[in-house]
């Protein structure tokens, strides 16, 4: 069995292929196999959503494969998440719950 | 052989307007992304074509490559793919889904 991954790791994953995103990135179960990541990224900019998530998944590479089982995918380009906040449709956490 | 299942995958998409590969079946998913996707796709009330990959290693295998994504479920529309659970639930939130739906079933 490969070592499981950490809500830090695929962070870091994804921030080391996209610089300029903001990412947040929560173990939905506590139990370090379903993960949500939430990127915000202005490269996301005139890009499809699937051309989106496959930037995401092209970072976390091997990753991706063989240690995440389960990984939600949410991303927006600044201003879509500006939008989406206004909105209300989205509610970005600032700071971890526990 | 690997060439076989990508042209398998290739006809199969073609030949069925809408197209889910996912893990289980629409009334037994075995994945809660399979389960949220087939819920979105029931909604719309129209007849889609799935394929069960946890029965089909290859397939499970070459539709990833096939549509250089990683994740299953994966969605297709007129022989191409649409997008992953998350996408098709945004897509689906958003309206944008329902007029692919509907153009595919009518067409």
């Amino acid at each position: 069995m490969p070592v499981p991954i950490t809500a830090e790791e695929i962070h870091s994953l994804i921030t080391q292929a996209i610089p300029d995103a903001r990412v947040q990135v929560r173990d939905t179960t506590g139990g370090g196999d379903h993960y949500e990541a939430f990127v915000v990224s202005p490269s996301f900019s005139g890009k499809t959503k699937v051309n989106r998530h496959r930037m995401v998944y092209g970072a976390l590479q091997d990753a991706m494969v063989q240690r995440i089982h389960a990984l939600a995918l949410t991303t927006l380009t600044p201003e879509e998440l500006q939008q989406e906040q206004s909105a209300n449709v989205v509610n970005i956490q600032t700071r971890k719950p526990r | 052989m690997a060439e076989d299942v990508l042209k398998k995958i290739d006809e199969q998409v073609k030949q069925n307007k809408i197209m889910l590969y996912m893990k289980g079946t629409p009334d037994f998913p075995m994945c809660g992304f399979s389960a949220a996707t087939v819920q979105v796709l029931d909604s719309y009330e129209v007849p889609y074509a799935s394929l069960n990959v946890l029965e089909d290693p290859a397939i499970r295998d070459g539709i990833k490559r096939y549509s250089n994504w990683p994740t299953i479920p994966q969605l297709y529309i007129n022989g191409e793919f649409v997008g992953g659970c998350d996408i098709i639930r945004e897509m689906h939130a958003k309206g944008e889904l329902e007029p692919l739906i509907r153009a595919a079933t009518q067409g």
